[in-house]
């Protein structure tokens, strides 16, 4: 009999330590023959700590199964939700980016090969730089961070560019809130990072690469480094990757608690060992990034996404999606609702499908408000904008972004005026100092709404044209991007900024 | 109170580091899990081992919210305060937390014990309100279990 239960941070939140402890000493007390294996999360974190039991018959889940529920667990007095993959949420995904997340051992480069892992970069070691890079256009692969550049034109420009050191730099600096999914894959597949990394590397001519990633990740850093030296070992990594003669090794790194680090050349800086200010740009980093070298930066998603991509071919992965918006794309549903986790899916499916049906509505139970859409920097859309499929473009248009995918959800009693006065306060703290309208704009956008809220209605139109000059005027998105939450929170519910309010919150 | 760092220590960890490119933010790392804050004395070693000014080391130090001046309490809760944990209701039970405790964000207890300090998203927003209490996370806080999880401290 096989046990397994996840070992994600969001599990280990709920106490899936404990669980795993007590299914431990029950096995050695009642002398079963049983094995406990640690997993990824299959995303369903308001089943965790999820247990699922293989006794030959497949992988029958339980949950949330809390420490002192495991002896009638075992005892088989608790009721399954049925095989795992055949709950609804599960069933209605498409996994390519997170197949094996929760499915295998993370640090088991068996287990990795053995569900499909490596054949990616052992088709890429055949190919040509120019064929990889190609491969990575006709996916039709955008990046996952939020900006949706396509990811094989940012590879070409690296490709193309004459120097004697190149570097891929993954974007693990995942700080919007309501996102998870680079988290989730560091902890439950790392490997699948890794893989792709190498095959960026191959395309591009870089031969070490740089995961930087938060402070608040620490069970993300310990598999990630673990798993660096077990591919290191295997000769994954190193001077010659698979005995091709190629080289890739890279390093984890740490921020220090500074969300603009999430900016790609804010990143850069930060990595050199400088403060996390933003660099104007041109020059492009694909040109001159980490120490002035030419160099990927993608983000986790991105990467991860490329191993599948040459697994089954880019045309396998192109079929999925929603015009420009192809492939598969993992929507991390968070804040108030009922069945919170990550569901990966092919672009397309309506935002309303995904908070009321796929999540199920609030968890508080209250009618939903209103769903803030790809992190603090992202628009806030009310029940009116649910129809809206997911795809990057089709936000576009209704004055959203997906950003990293995540969505926050409220219930009605989500104070809006609160909500922009915080996503201004948030920007304030966070600026990185460089550019006038984010460093002052931000705190000038945070009295604004104070005057607002004591009851001044003229101060709207300043708040307006103050958000009009952030975005035009700001170096990067966190300047560029705070008036979304804000001018969305004030179009969508003009009434709660009114002016007649007290100010007493 | 832990003995002032010499010299010698500091010069040991920088050593570990100095071959790495981009070597600072790993050294500053290094320092604090060993002295549990940046001695102010390490920062003319730092500048001096890697060609840098005093000024620009304290500026990256200043720069992030991680590095602290001064040890903190024995144990450091960090409560999450970003949007998803806002939609559970991270804020009043913040506020709970603080006035049990008698702190503000970023004091520590009189006696030493713990220091309460905001962090921006743990990546648990779909188990919102969520906390980390020295790197142990936890989810779906709510005032009674944050409650327990103090009073089990030392």
């Amino acid at each position: 009999m096989k046990i397994y239960v996840s070992r994600d941070s969001a599990a280990k939140a709920f106490g899936a330590d404990e669980v795993a402890e007590a299914l431990q000493e029950e096995i050695v007390a009642r002398g079963l023959r049983a094995e406990v294996i640690r997993t990824g999360s299959r995303g369903m974190v308001w089943l965790e700590p999820l247990v699922e039991i293989d006794a030959g018959r497949g992988r029958m889940a339980y949950g949330p199964v809390s420490a002192e529920e495991v002896p009638a667990l075992l005892d088989g007095n608790i009721d399954s939700l049925g095989l795992t993959e055949e709950i609804p949420f599960f069933a209605r995904q498409t996994r390519l980016t997170f197949a094996r997340c929760g499915l295998t051992d993370p640090l088991s480069l068996a287990d990795y090969e053995a569900h499909g892992g490596l054949a990616g970069l052992r088709r890429a070691l055949e190919l040509s730089a120019e064929a990889i890079v190609d491969e990575v256009k006709t996916s039709g692969l955008r990046g996952r961070g939020g900006a949706g550049f396509p990811t094989g034109i940012k590879w070409d420009t690296v490709r193309m560019a004459h120097a004697d050191q190149k570097y891929i730099v993954c974007n693990a600096d995942e700080g919007d809130s309501g996102t998870f999914a680079d988290r989730m894959i560091m902890e439950g597949d790392p490997f699948t990072l890794i893989e792709g990394m190498v095959i960026a590397g191959l395309g591009t001519g870089a031969t070490r690469g740089y995961v930087y990633t938060r402070s608040e990740y620490p069970d993300a850093i310990e598999v990630m480094e673990e798993a660096v030296q077990i591919a290191r070992a295997a000769g994954v990594l190193g001077p010659d990757v698979l005995g091709s003669g190629r080289a890739f090794d890279m390093e984890i790194r740490m921020g220090a608690g500074a969300y603009v680090c999430g900016e790609e050349t804010s990143l850069l800086n930060s990595l050199e060992g400088k403060r996390g200010v933003v660099r104007a740009k041109p020059p492009l980093p694909a040109l001159e990034g980490f120490l002035g070298r030419p160099t990927v930066v993608n983000n986790v998603i991105s990467l991860a996404t490329v191993p599948v991509i040459f697994e089954k071919g880019a045309a396998f992965y192109a079929e999925f999606g929603l015009g420009r918006s192809k492939g598969t794309i993992p929507i991390q549903i968070a804040g108030n609702v009922a069945h919170g986790g990550l569901f990966e899916t092919a672009f397309g499916m309506p935002l309303g499908t995904l908070v009321n049906d796929i999540g199920g509505g609030t968890a508080s139970g209250r009618p939903v408000k209103a769903v803030q859409i790809g992190g603090p920097l992202g628009a806030y859309f009310g029940q009116e904008k649910f129809d809206t499929p997911f795809g990057y473009e089709d936000f576009d248009v209704q004055g959203g972004l997906i950003g990293h995918a995540g969505l926050v959800v409220f219930d009605d009693s989500a104070d809006m005026m609160k909500m922009a006065r915080f996503a201004m306060e948030f920007c304030a703290v966070e600026s990185c100092g460089k550019c006038t309208p984010c460093r002052i704009g931000a705190v000038r956008g945070v009295e604004t709404l104070d005057r607002i809220a004591a009851g001044d209605g003229a101060a709207v139109e300043l708040l307006t044209d103050l958000c009009e000059t952030m975005k035009d005027g700001s170096l990067c998105a966190l300047g560029g991007f705070t008036p979304y939450p804000v001018l969305s929170a004030l179009e969508t519910f003009p009434e709660e900024f009114a002016g007649t309010r007290e100010a007493a919150e | 109170m832990d003995p002032q760092p010499t010299a010698e220590e500091i010069r040991e960890i920088l050593g570990k580091h100095l071959h790495l490119e981009g070597p600072l933010l790993p050294i500053l790392h290094d320092l604090q899990d060993t002295f549990g804050y940046l001695p102010q004395e390490a920062v003319p070693q730092i500048a001096g081992a890697l060609n840098l000014s005093v000024a620009e080391v304290t500026g990256v130090i200043s720069f992030y919210h991680d590095f602290r001046k001064a040890p903190a309490g024995r144990h450091v809760l960090k409560l999450c305060r970003a949007e998803a944990c806002q939609s559970m209701g991270s804020d009043a039970l913040a506020d709970r937390v603080l006035s049990l405790l008698g702190v503000d964000w970023h004091g520590t207890t009189t006696d030493g014990r713990i220091t309460v300090e905001p962090v921006y998203c743990l990546g648990l927003c779909a188990c919102a309100p969520a906390a980390m209490l020295d790197g142990r996370v936890h989810g779906a806080l709510t005032e009674a279990k944050a409650t327990k999880i103090l009073e089990a401290l030392a």
